[in-house]
């Protein structure tokens, strides 16, 4: 093992600290606004950067370099362009509603920002502010991103942004209850709200609950790509129909707001998605090699490198589903919500109880031993796991039977001409 | 919102209803605080006004919108008015004219070999192919013996050409509909082709082929194995496109059932090329009134079954594997000899007029020359086939939503210089 004197400023920082300020003082406000200034630097570093890879991996999808001449591989592209747009006009249309023209960008990157104040980034000092409903505070404050392009569409008073604001408002209202029902399964085993607390109960499970959760893991990532405004499901910004979506009449640093939130907003839905499905910063044999051995800056550290690898991990599943699929309808897109997510989420969510159910009432049936104990979350032995991810998987055989028949009943929406997978050409003629 | 009563439907451009509106529920608002009567009075009087004003947002429930002609998937400048009820189309007008350079006129002022260029400018995706209905025109008219040599490269460099432009059309309309990968991946075999074009012809977009009579030059060297290299490699290029789009089930979505048009309907407007082919009818130019080399071409047609965009999009896609098997023919039998017939130094037609069409990558791409006997024509007029072809749009279009408008838009695969012309 390395040794910690790298490590050691963090500590000396609280020493020097505790020279000007109070313990609580410190603890409540100090440290608090260092790890804001770090999130919101890095954060604001992380979306420009996301910018870049996403243009990198299309470009390796499509066989095409990218950015190649800022700096050493368009290093610099990201930074290029933000000072393009900085100095760029900031044009507002003439028959705008100016206040809400200007205000609605900042209510974008406002709520995108503020939900990262709740995610665990990594444990101790990489957690910013611990809140007992963590979960509920994430829904609601990214909801609010909803308000922002509903009022930029509408304040630019164009006929497109009206359109893209008003696609938004309908598609984000009905993802987002699929995404808070897909959440709840995951919910019954961690038994709690705050994100570090589902963390803490993955890591003494010593599971993922991805593992029990299938069902709710791709609801949510589904509705989170919905929820995002990301390609399949991009309507509101649909470029080939709507010009640009809400943000038609934007320019300049506003127009990169929404796009700075839009990405935020992505890294934000993945780090949840980390956290309550894929364990957070949580990876077998890192708090074995680490904390037990006394390196507990170096543990934070690999934590939270962990959890920076597994944010990239699904942020690359959002860039590759892009750059593959073709863009849904509208009307198809609201029935995959309400025919599709939905009943899946709720149907997950009885399993789910159906499994946690079981699992207790076999404890102790014939010399089953399947829980450990129920103090945080869930704790269940090897017995115990197999049941629930077996559990999990009978739930994806379920859920999928279920989505079949839906799409067997027939609809106007997205299966129809089920049959005619691949009709091929009728006939050929020589004449 | 001056600007917009000037146009022809009254509520076009942007602003109106949404702003009409707005400004009526803010009038309406200071009215009612500004009456001097009790507050708790005014909240109500001020909340009926509102729900009232509500009322009126509601009763025009029919939206225009005007699309184009700076709109990102109307390919060119095409302008559609939309009349919209929700996001349903409940009615729709094209505005064409926006590249409108008179070509037909110039025509009348020019020698008959000075013309070809103009041709190449028309359809400019397929310019190899429109060269052709041109000379093919004057040839006939005046009874030229082209060499078999000369109809075999035109044979195999307008199959490429309509590989070209096939492949563009996949291009946009997979981007239409947001694949955007596709775009790129078919614009690197579509750049294959020019290049082939560019040591061929000298341009890669407005190549101008032929001359009257023939080529204006044989094939440079590497002509064969180029050629060869880019049909061999071709048909897994294709599986690719297939992998990604044709069992895609958002794709299938998207296109299957959208955009039908009926075999009698499609005669009735006129369609023809692969528009006319998707809804199942036998008629290629190629087979009926072969040209070039065409008669010599052991190929099939492939037709589609429903008339919807997802059987254009097969029709397309089985097209170029045609056009390959057409090139490769071409290319084992290519003749040798000269590539260029002997021409007096003015070209004069005989008094009269005469119709040549030729299968274009869109359609029947045709010209009616009328001569009076000079080295200038006194008409010439093109039959384009993406102008009539746009003619089924609105029909096509009644009753889907503005995404499929745009989906329609790419499967009839218009190209606005050869509408406007």
């Amino acid at each position: 093992m390395i040794t910690l004197t790298f490590f050691a400023p963090i500590n000396f920082l609280d020493d020097l600290l505790l020279k000007f300020f109070s313990p609580e003082t410190i603890n409540n406000v100090v440290w608090p606004f260092i790890q804001i200034g770090l999130v919101v630097t890095l954060v604001a570093g992380w979306v420009a950067y996301a910018t870049y890879l996403e243009r990198k991996i299309s470009a390796f999808m499509q066989a095409r370099l990218g950015p190649m001449r800022v700096g050493p591989w368009g290093l610099l592209q990201p930074i290029a362009d933000a000072i393009k747009l900085l100095t760029k006009e900031d044009f507002i249309p003439d028959k705008a509603d100016r206040g809400i023209f200007f205000i609605a960008p900042y209510i974008a990157v406002a709520s995108a920002f503020i939900v990262m104040a709740v995610i665990p980034f990594a444990p101790d000092w990489g957690i910013i502010a611990d809140v007992n409903i963590g979960l509920l505070f994430v829904l609601a404050v990214s909801s609010v991103g909803v308000l922002a392009l509903i009022l930029a569409g509408w304040s630019s008073n164009s006929k497109y942004a009206l359109l893209g604001g008003l696609r938004s408002s309908a598609q984000m209202v009905s993802y987002e209850v699929a995404m808070g029902l897909s959440l709840v399964g995951a919910l019954m085993f961690a038994r709690t709200l705050s994100l570090s607390g589902m963390v803490n109960a993955q890591s003494a499970d010593s599971i993922w609950y991805v593992f029990y959760q299938p069902v709710g893991f791709l609801i949510f990532l589904v509705s989170g790509i919905a929820e995002n405004n990301r390609a399949p499901f991009d309507l509101p910004e649909a470029e080939s129909e709507l010009v640009a979506g809400f943000h038609t009449e934007y320019s300049g640093m506003r127009w990169s707001l929404f796009f700075m939130a839009e990405y935020a907003a992505m890294v934000v839905v993945s780090a949840v998605a980390v956290t309550v499905y894929l364990g957070g910063w949580y990876f077998p044999f890192v708090y074995r090699f680490t904390e037990a051995n006394g390196h507990h800056n170096l543990y934070v550290i690999v934590s939270l490198l962990v959890f920076i690898i597994k944010v990239l991990v699904v942020l690359y599943l959002y860039f590759w589903l892009r750059w593959t699929l073709p863009r849904f309808r509208y009307d198809q897109l609201m029935d995959i919500g309400w025919k599709w997510l939905i009943p899946s989420a709720l149907i997950n969510i009885v399993l789910s109880g159906l499994g946690i159910f079981l699992v207790q009432a076999l404890n102790g049936w014939r010399g089953f031993k399947t829980m450990e104990s129920i103090s945080a979350g869930l704790n269940l032995t090897a017995t115990g796991k197999a049941l629930m991810i077996a559990m999990g998987l009978i739930g994806l055989i379920i859920t999928g039977l279920l989505l079949s028949k839906i799409t067997e009943s027939g609809s106007s929406g997205f299966c129809q001409n089920r049959e005619r997978q691949r009709p091929g050409l009728r006939f050929e003629i020589q004449m | 919102m001056e600007r917009n009563r000037l146009l022809p439907s009254g509520r076009v451009g942007t602003g109106g209803g949404v702003e009409t509106s707005r400004r009526t529920l803010h009038a309406v608002t200071q009215h009612g605080t500004g009456a001097g009567c009790p507050a708790w009075l005014a909240l109500i009087m001020h909340q009926v006004e509102i729900a009232t004003t509500r009322e009126t947002l509601l009763d025009s429930p029919e939206m225009v919108l005007n699309m184009g002609p700076q709109h990102p998937s109307t390919h060119g400048v095409l302008r559609v008015i939309l009349k919209l009820d929700g996001e349903t189309v409940i009615d729709l007008d094209c505005d064409i004219g926006y590249l409108h350079r008179g070509m037909e006129k110039i025509a009348e002022n020019r020698m008959y070999t000075m013309i070809a260029p103009y041709w190449d400018r028309l359809d400019y995706i397929a310019a190899v192919s429109n060269g052709l209905v041109w000379v093919e025109t004057v040839e006939q008219m005046m009874g030229l013996v082209v060499p078999p040599r000369a109809h075999y490269l035109r044979t195999i460099l307008t199959e490429l050409n309509r590989i070209a432009s096939h492949l563009l059309w996949l291009a946009t309309h997979a981007l239409d509909i947001g694949a955007v990968t596709v775009l790129l991946w078919a614009l690197r075999e579509r750049e294959e082709i020019l290049k082939i074009f560019e040591r061929q012809f000298g341009a890669r977009l407005t190549c101008h082929a032929w001359r009257i009579g023939g080529m204006p030059n044989d094939t440079y060297d590497d002509f064969e194995p180029d050629i060869r290299r880019f049909i061999s490699n071709f048909p897994t290029r294709l599986d690719e496109y297939e992998t990604v789009l044709s069992e895609n089930r958002i794709w299938l979505s998207r296109t299957v059932g959208i955009g039908v048009i009926s075999a009698e309907e499609a005669i009735a407007i006129g369609l023809s090329g692969p528009a006319l082919r998707g809804s199942g009818v036998a008629w290629d130019i190629r087979k009926s009134r072969p040209y070039a080399a065409y008669a010599d071409m052991d190929f099939d047609v492939p037709l589609g079954e429903n008339g919807d965009t997802y059987d254009r999009y097969l029709v397309r896609l089985e097209e170029m594997r045609q056009s390959r098997r057409i090139v490769d023919q071409a290319l084992d039998n290519l003749p040798d000899g000269p590539v260029n017939a002997k021409l007096p130094k003015i070209i004069k037609l005989p008094i009269g007029d005469y119709y040549h069409s030729i299968e274009g990558p869109k359609g029947e791409i045709g010209c009616y020359l009328v001569s009076d006997g000079t080295a200038q024509p006194w008409r010439v007029r093109v039959r384009p086939p993406s102008l009539i072809n746009l003619q089924a749009l609105k029909q096509m279009c009644l009753g889907h939503l503005v995404a499929d408008v745009v989906a329609i838009i790419g499967t009839l695969d218009i190209v606005l210089g050869e509408i406007d012309r």
